[in-house]
C-alpha cells in the first residue's frame, strides 16, 4: 500500500505529477462548485447523447400501440407517449438533438459574430459605423421573433433551425467581441504587424482573433442554454425539428398538451430535461465567465 | 282481477307515456354554439367553409335538403320543393314548390327566385364567384314556366344530379335583389329560413331569432340561436363543459369527448359518425421511383389500417377503414370486399412481405429514403404522419417528414416538388361524383397532386356518373376503386375521419351525419328544460 504524502513538499510533488488539465478542472470545481455542477450536467448530457443507442432501452421511433399512454412502470421508466413510444428513450435521444442544435447554433453564431465584430473593430470608421447600425437593426427584434422569421423564410428542419437560432446570436457576439477588439486594435503588436506589411486577414486572424477568444468562449457557452431553450420553443411551435425525431420541445406539443391531465408524464419529463440542460449550461456559463473575467479574478 | 288489470294498465301507461311526452318538441330557448371559424362573406354560393354554414344556414332554405333524420346524410328530402319528378329520358327534372313561402322582407318566394339563384350558381355573370359551378356542368338550363314550378334540363342523364341539389350552400335568394346587385348577398342576409337575422358582431357572434312567419308551420321550436366564434378548441370544450353552449357542430377529439363525458355524466349525449373527410397520400408520379406502380403498391401495402384504426381512434379524429366512399353509405364497398384490395388485407405480415417483395423487384434498396410532406395542422395530420412513417419503416423505408405551414401548403403541392405528400378531401355530402373527382387525371382535375394521367380511370368515372341504376353504378365504382387504390395505387387512403359531437342532453331534434356542412338549418332542433 502506497504511503500518503506527509509533507508540503510531498503535496507539491503530487500536484506536479497530476496532469495539468486535471489540475485546472479540480481548481475550477474547488473555486466554483456551482459551475462544477453545471459542467457535470453537461458532461452527463453529452455522454447520454453520444451513447444514446447503447443506453436507450427502446427504439425512440418505434410505435407500440399496445403500450399507448402507459404510466411510468418497470417496463417504461418514464411511461410512453400517445403512440406508445418509450419516453425515456425519446428523452435520451432528445439530448442528442438538443446538443446538436445547441452546439451547432452556438458555434455558427459565435464564429460569424466574432468575425463581424473583429472586422468591424479593425477597420473602424465608416465600416464600423455601417456594421454596427446593421447590428442595431437585428437588436431591435426579440430573439424568438428573429428566429421565427428565419424559420418562416427557410422552412423547418434541423439545419434551418440551427441557422435560425444562430441568427440572433450574431449581433450580440459581434457587439461584445468588437468592444474587446477595439482595445486590441490599439496594441503595439498590432501596429507592428501593420508596419511589417501584413495583410488585413492575417492581422485579424493571427493577431486579433486569438486575443478575443475569452469573450467568444463565454458568449458561446452562455448562449448554449438559450439555444437549447430556443430549439425547444421552435419545436413546440411546430417550427423546429419534425416528428418522429426525438426532440424535447417536440415532445411537449400536440398530444402532450391534450393529454396533460390524463397522462402528465408526457409533458413532465421532457420539460424536466429542458430545465436541467438549460440550468446546467447557465451555471457553467456563469462560472466560466467569472473564471475568465480578469476583473472578477482580481477581486 | 279487473282492478289489477286496470292498475297494471295505468302503471304501463304511465311508464310509456313519460318518454313519449319527454320526446315531444318543446318551444322556447336559445341555442348557443361555438363556431371555430368566421364566414368570409354571407354568400353561400361563393364560400366553401363550415364557418359560413353553421351561423348563416338557419336564415335560408334550399330547394331540397338531406333528410334531417338520416344518419347517412344521403337521403334527399323536400325543402322549398315539396315534390319532384324525372322525365323518362332522365334529362328533365321538374320541381313543384311550396306555396306561401315568404322571404323575411314579407315578399313571396316563387320559381323566379329559384331560377335566379341557380342561374347565379351555375351560370354566374362575370365577376360573380360561384365555387361549385363545376358540379353542375351537366345542367343545360333552369326554367321557371309557372310560379311554383322549376325545371332543370340536363345535357345527359346523371346519377348524381339530385344529390348535387342537396348542397347546403345553395341558398335561395330573392330574384329582384340579385337582378339589381348580384353581390348584395355577400354583405347582407335575407332568406326564407326558420330564423331571421338579428346581428353579426365580427369576431364575436351571430344572432338569429325565430321567424314567426316560417312556412313550415309549427317550426322552428327555438326562440333563437347564438353562434359564438371561438377558434380555440379548449375554449369550445370549456363552453360545452360549463353548459354555456349546448353543442359545437363541427366535432371534437376523442380526448375532449372523454373529458366531457367524465365531467358531465348523463348531462352530455354523444353522437358519432364516419366523417366525409379523409387525408389521402398523393404520390408524385413524376418523381422516381414513384412512377412505378409496384413502389406505390408497396407504400399502401405497408399500412396496417386495421391496427391504425384501433390505435389512432383513441387519440385522433380518425377511425374507419375506408375506400373511395364513406363506410356505411349507399355506394361504399362492404368491409369484406374492401379487404381484398392491396393495403386492406387482414394479415399485416403477409401484406408487408408483399411490399418488401415489390420494392425489391422494383429495384428500391433497403433503407431507401424519401421525404414525406405534411401540412402543419396538428389534428389529424400529425398523428397520421407519425403513424405512416412508422409503418413505412417496417418495410425498410426511411422517411423524413417535412412540415409546411398551412397557408403555404397547397402552394407547395401545386409546384409538384414533393415526392409523397398528404392531401385532403372533404365533401359536403357523400356522393360518388364529388368524392371521386379527386382521383381524375391531372388534365381534368388540377387538384390531382399525384400528377398522373389515367384515361381508363376517367372513363370509369364518367360511366358511373351517367349510370342511373344504383346497382350498375355501384359495380363501376368498385372497378374505379380497385384501379385507383390497388392496381395503380395512384393515391393512398389513410383512415376516414370520425366525427364526434358531444352535446348537451337538453338538445334534441338534431342527427349527426358524415358531413359537418349538413343539418344546420336548426328548424327541427329543440331544447328540453
Amino acid at each position: 500500500m502506497a504511503a500518503a504524502p506527509q509533507t508540503i513538499e510531498d503535496l507539491a510533488r503530487a500536484e506536479a505529477r497530476r496532469p495539468r488539465w486535471l489540475a485546472v478542472i479540480l481548481d475550477f470545481a474547488r473555486q466554483r462548485p456551482l459551475g462544477a455542477v453545471g459542467a457535470a450536467i453537461i458532461v452527463f448530457m453529452a455522454l447520454l447523447a453520444a451513447g444514446a443507442g447503447l443506453v436507450a432501452p427502446y427504439d425512440p421511433l418505434a410505435n407500440d400501440y399496445a403500450a399507448m399512454l402507459s404510466a411510468p412502470s418497470a417496463a417504461h421508466w418514464l411511461g410512453t407517449d400517445s403512440f406508445g413510444r418509450d419516453l425515456l428513450s425519446r428523452v435520451i435521444f432528445g439530448s442528442r438533438t438538443a446538443l446538436m442544435v445547441g452546439l451547432g447554433a452556438s458555434l455558427l453564431g459565435a464564429t460569424i459574430g466574432s468575425a463581424i465584430g473583429v472586422t468591424s473593430a479593425y477597420f473602424a470608421g465608416r465600416v464600423d459605423l455601417l456594421v454596427q447600425r446593421v447590428m442595431d437593426i437585428f437588436f431591435a427584434f426579440p430573439v424568438i421573433v428573429l428566429a421565427l422569421a428565419v424559420v418562416a423564410i427557410l422552412g423547418t428542419g434541423a439545419g434551418n433551425v440551427i441557422l435560425a437560432i444562430a441568427t440572433p446570436m450574431v449581433p450580440r457576439c459581434a457587439r461584445v467581441v468588437r468592444s474587446s477588439a477595439l482595445a486590441i486594435r490599439e496594441m503595439p503588436y498590432v501596429d507592428a504587424a501593420r508596419a511589417s506589411g501584413f495583410g488585413h486577414a492575417r492581422i485579424i486572424l493571427r493577431h486579433m482573433l486569438p486575443n478575443v477568444m475569452a469573450p467568444i468562449l463565454i458568449m458561446a457557452t452562455a448562449f448554449l442554454g438559450e439555444a437549447i431553450l430556443l430549439e425547444a420553443s421552435l419545436s413546440f411551435l411546430g417550427l423546429g425539428v419534425q416528428e418522429p425525431t426525438a426532440a424535447w420541445g417536440l415532445m411537449l406539443r400536440g398530444a402532450a398538451v391534450e393529454f396533460a391531465e390524463s397522462a402528465p408524464w408526457m409533458a413532465i419529463f421532457p420539460g424536466l430535461a429542458i430545465s436541467l440542460a438549460v440550468f446546467g449550461f447557465n451555471l457553467f456559463g456563469d462560472s466560466l465567465r467569472d473564471a475568465l473575467d480578469p476583473r472578477l479574478r482580481t477581486q | 282481477m279487473r282492478s289489477l288489470v286496470h292498475a297494471l294498465a295505468l302503471v304501463a301507461g304511465a311508464l310509456f307515456a313519460f318518454p313519449i311526452q319527454a320526446q315531444s318538441p318543446r318551444y322556447g330557448g336559445e341555442l348557443v354554439f361555438p363556431v371555430p371559424s368566421e364566414p368570409p362573406s354571407y354568400d353561400g354560393h361563393r364560400e366553401e367553409t363550415f364557418g359560413l354554414i353553421h351561423p348563416i344556414a338557419p336564415f335560408y332554405n334550399t330547394l331540397l335538403r338531406v333528410d334531417p333524420n338520416d344518419k347517412s346524410g344521403t337521403k334527399p328530402a323536400p325543402s322549398l320543393a315539396e315534390s319532384w319528378s324525372v322525365s323518362q329520358d332522365g334529362k328533365t327534372y321538374t320541381f313543384q314548390l311550396h306555396r306561401g313561402v315568404k322571404f323575411h322582407d314579407g315578399s313571396e318566394m316563387t320559381s323566379k327566385d329559384v331560377k335566379a339563384s341557380y342561374d347565379k350558381i351555375i351560370f354566374p355573370p362575370p365577376g360573380v364567384g360561384s365555387t361549385r359551378k363545376g358540379q353542375y356542368v351537366v345542367v343545360e338550363s333552369v326554367e321557371a314556366p309557372e310560379p311554383y314550378t322549376v325545371v332543370f334540363r340536363l345535357k345527359h342523364p346523371s346519377g348524381s344530379f339530385i344529390a348535387s341539389l342537396l348542397s347546403p350552400y345553395n341558398f335561395i335568394y330573392k330574384a329582384d335583389i340579385l337582378a339589381k346587385d348580384p353581390h348584395w348577398y355577400e354583405t347582407h342576409i335575407m332568406g326564407t329560413g326558420p330564423f331571421t337575422f338579428v346581428e353579426h358582431v365580427k369576431g364575436s357572434h351571430v344572432v338569429g331569432k325565430k321567424n314567426p312567419n316560417y312556412w313550415d308551420k309549427g317550426k322552428p321550436y327555438l326562440d333563437g340561436f347564438r353562434a359564438v366564434f371561438m377558434r380555440d378548441t379548449a375554449a369550445q370544450v370549456a363552453a360545452v363543459r360549463g353548459e354555456r353552449a349546448q353543442i359545437q357542430f363541427r366535432g371534437f377529439t376523442p380526448v375532449a369527448r372523454n373529458d366531457l363525458e367524465k365531467a358531465l355524466g348523463n348531462k352530455i349525449t354523444v353522437q358519432e359518425s364516419p366523417w366525409d373527410c379523409i387525408l389521402l397520400v398523393a404520390i408524385n408520379h413524376k418523381k422516381k421511383p414513384f412512377d412505378d406502380p409496384r413502389v406505390r403498391r408497396a407504400l399502401t401495402l405497408a399500412l396496417d389500417r386495421y391496427e391504425g384504426s384501433k390505435a389512432l381512434s383513441r387519440i385522433a379524429i380518425v377511425k374507419e377503414v375506408a375506400g373511395v366512399q364513406v363506410p356505411g353509405t349507399p355506394f361504399a364497398t362492404p368491409p369484406d370486399e374492401l379487404a381484398k384490395l392491396a393495403g386492406y388485407w387482414r394479415d399485416p405480415e403477409k401484406s408487408r412481405a408483399e411490399a418488401r417483395r415489390l420494392l425489391k423487384e422494383a429495384g428500391v434498396p433497403e433503407g431507401f429514403s424519401f421525404t414525406f410532406m405534411n401540412r402543419g395542422i396538428p389534428m389529424p395530420y400529425e398523428p397520421l404522419g407519425v403513424w405512416m412513417i412508422d409503418q413505412w419503416r417496417k418495410v425498410g423505408l426511411n422517411v423524413t417528414q417535412r412540415v409546411i405551414e398551412p397557408a403555404a401548403y397547397f402552394g407547395s403541392l401545386r409546384k409538384g416538388e414533393h415526392e409523397v405528400a398528404m392531401d385532403f378531401q372533404c365533401g359536403y355530402i357523400v356522393e360518388p361524383d364529388l368524392d371521386m373527382y379527386k382521383f381524375l387525371s391531372s388534365s381534368r382535375n388540377p387538384a390531382n397532386y399525384g400528377y398522373y394521367e389515367d384515361p381508363v380511370l376517367d372513363q370509369l368515372y364518367d360511366k358511373q356518373s351517367q349510370a342511373t341504376n344504383p346497382e350498375e353504378r355501384k359495380k363501376i365504382i368498385r372497378e374505379f376503386e380497385k384501379r385507383v387504390l390497388d392496381e395503380q395505387a395512384h393515391y393512398l387512403m389513410t383512415l376516414q375521419w370520425h366525427r364526434i359531437i358531444p352535446h348537451s342532453s337538453r338538445l334534441h331534434g338534431w342527427t349527426i351525419t358524415p358531413s359537418h356542412y349538413l343539418n344546420n338549418t336548426l328548424d327541427t332542433v329543440w331544447l328540453s328544460p
